[in-house]
């Protein structure tokens, strides 16, 4: 039974090292300073890069996390101030809900409701539809991560004269913090890679555009239309992209790491 | 020792006499279950007066409606009264936020904020909008030395409170109650998980504040409250039994429960 869980520990572990060892493979050739620097080529040309949809991602990330961060924490701290009454458990229902939704649908939700008032497409859409997809995500961790503040925190805070409003804020939010940057980073990366909900909001764009209200260029929808090209030119390219990608991911997943070793130590144990 | 001993002597200012509780007919309830019966206490301003009695008593439960720190849960409800300078606690009119600066409160396991041992003392100070920054400094260094803490932690203000060691984590949170200038000082348990050598700093500590504050000691350890109590009050199945000066109750108790408590026969 034991050696049956470290068969699946190792099982747990193959996909990602195996996914690591291909894409170095497939897409390293193609990394160059040239790939971060450069637009796309058209057909035919060799070289070129994806600057503009690495520029694009890491703008509609901001987007997202301007708009999910806010409100996930907000409503984390709601719930875990609240435990046990009726609208905090509806709220977390509604968000588990929202965090099973699948991608596609927040795509066509934010298509109807964002890019066809507006006309047109835009960065601001799909970040928008990102930022939606953060909010469950982050309120759980946040939630998780002010449960297990020790309540003697929060006595010491009452008991030297805090409001409670002030305990949540500046004791409980506080040493809470460290996991809570940790959980709106690891949800910045779990969006930073979704490509459905860009599909009908960002759109993708073969040129350099930086404006919030235009189309924008960005790596999974780059490295999508790539990977569906008939070029082995275009083949390359694309894998070298999702090797930025994972990368990208990659550094915000230690920054998520190195975010919980607080200044101060933790004062959970 | 007798209240007289901790009477200002002359070259010292003289203080006014506040920090007096009175607990009248004083009942407390977590929903349906019952945990005080009834105490009448009156507790001696500026003295030690130390809570004993076995496990699951009521002692925290008392010390923890003086400052009304039992209203944060949920269900629970009180009867009668518990008066600090001569002012029902549990009045309508009562500032719960201005009652908890005067009534200051260590726990058994300390509790300092994962912040820096100078944050920690003037949490208080500064949520009362003390802003001043030299004064801010004054305040953190007089609770310091008051906590008898000051000579191990000057020159590491700016560290984090949690590397300290517990005793000194302990004194710390006692600090930090005191840079509110409380009347009373309630401690619950504040040694039980101490050394007995930080335990012994934390009694001589308590022994020299005394003099300037009313406190509030439960205690399992009986030689503890016979050392540093000025009186004790003897609590049991959630009823006060009996409270007199310490000597009296340590060498000839009223009651047959307090001499069976005392000498170890049950608890
Ligand atoms: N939060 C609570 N909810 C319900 N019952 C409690 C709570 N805290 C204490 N009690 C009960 O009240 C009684 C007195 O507890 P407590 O005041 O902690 O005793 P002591 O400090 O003397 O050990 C015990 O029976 C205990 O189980
Ligand atoms: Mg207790």
């Amino acid at each position: 039974m034991v050696s049956l869980t470290y068969i699946a520990a190792a099982l747990a572990t193959l996909p990602l090292i195996f996914i690591l060892v291909h894409l170095v493979r497939a897409g390293a050739a193609s990394i160059n300073p040239a790939f971060f620097m450069q637009m796309p080529k058209p057909v035919g040309e060799s070289g070129g890069g994806m600057a503009n949809a690495i520029v694009g991602t890491l703008i509609l990330i901001s987007i997202a996390a301007t708009v999910g961060l806010p409100i996930g924490i907000g409503a984390g701290l709601y719930l875990a101030e609240h435990k046990g009454k009726r609208l905090a458990n509806t709220v977390r229902f509604l968000s588990d809900v929202l965090n099973g939704l699948p991608s596609i649908v927040m795509g066509i939700f934010a298509w109807q409701f964002l890019v066809r008032p507006a006309g047109h497409f835009s960065a601001l859409a799909g970040g928008i539809a990102l930022g939606v997809m953060m909010i469950p995500l982050v309120t759980r961790t946040t939630e998780e991560m002010i449960r297990i503040v020790p309540n003697s925190l929060r006595e010491a805070a009452l008991a030297l004269g805090y409001q409670r409003w002030r305990t949540s804020l500046s004791i409980i939010l506080r040493t809470a913090l460290p996991g809570i940057v940790t959980g709106a980073l690891v949800a910045v990366a779990r969006v930073a890679g979704e490509t459905a909900p860009l599909l009908f909001t960002a759109f993708g764009n073969q040129f350099w555009s930086a404006a919030i209200q235009r189309p924008i260029a960005a790596l999974p929808l780059q490295i999508f239309t790539y990977a569906i090209s008939p070029y082995d030119a275009w083949h390359s390219q694309a894998w070298a992209g999702a090797l930025v990608l994972i990368g990208i991911v990659l550094v915000i997943s230690i920054a998520a790491r190195l975010a919980t070793r607080s200044r101060f130590g933790s004062a959970v144990d | 020792m007798t209240a007289i001993e901790s009477r200002p002597t002359a070259s010292e200012p003289v203080l006014l006499p506040t920090g007096a509780i009175e607990a009248c007919d004083f009942s407390f309830f977590y929903g349906k279950k019952q945990a005080l019966f009834d105490v009448s206490l009156a507790i001696e301003p500026r003295a030690v007066t130390a809570l004993i009695g076995p496990s699951g008593c009521g002692k925290s439960t008392f010390l923890r409606s003086i400052n009304r720190l039992n209203d944060t849960i949920p269900g629970t409800r009180h009867s009668g009264e518990i008066l600090l300078d001569n002012d029902d606690v549990y009045s309508k009119g009562t500032d719960i936020v201005a009652l908890r600066q005067r009534v200051g409160m260590v726990f058994q396991r300390w509790n300092p904020f994962p912040t820096s041992i100078y944050d920690n003392v003037v949490y208080g100070p500064r949520i009362n909008g003390v802003r001043s920054r030299s004064e801010l400094d004054a305040i953190a260094e007089d609770a310091l030395r008051r906590a008898a803490l000051w000579d191990e932690v000057r020159g590491r203000l700016r560290t984090s409170a949690l590397g300290l060691s517990g005793g000194q984590q302990q004194r710390l949170c006692i600090a930090r109650a005191l840079a509110n200038q409380p009347e009373v000082l309630l401690l619950d348990e504040p040694a039980s998980a101490l050394d007995p050598i930080a335990t012994q700093k934390i009694e001589a500590l308590l022994y020299e504040l005394k003099s300037q504050l009313t406190i509030v000691i439960v205690t399992h350890n009986l030689q503890q409250a016979a050392r540093i109590s000025d009186r004790t009050a003897f609590f049991f199945l959630g009823k006060l039994v009996e409270a007199d000066t310490t000597d009296r109750i340590f060498t000839r108790p009223r009651e047959d429960r307090t001499e069976a408590y005392i000498t170890g026969r049950f608890g």
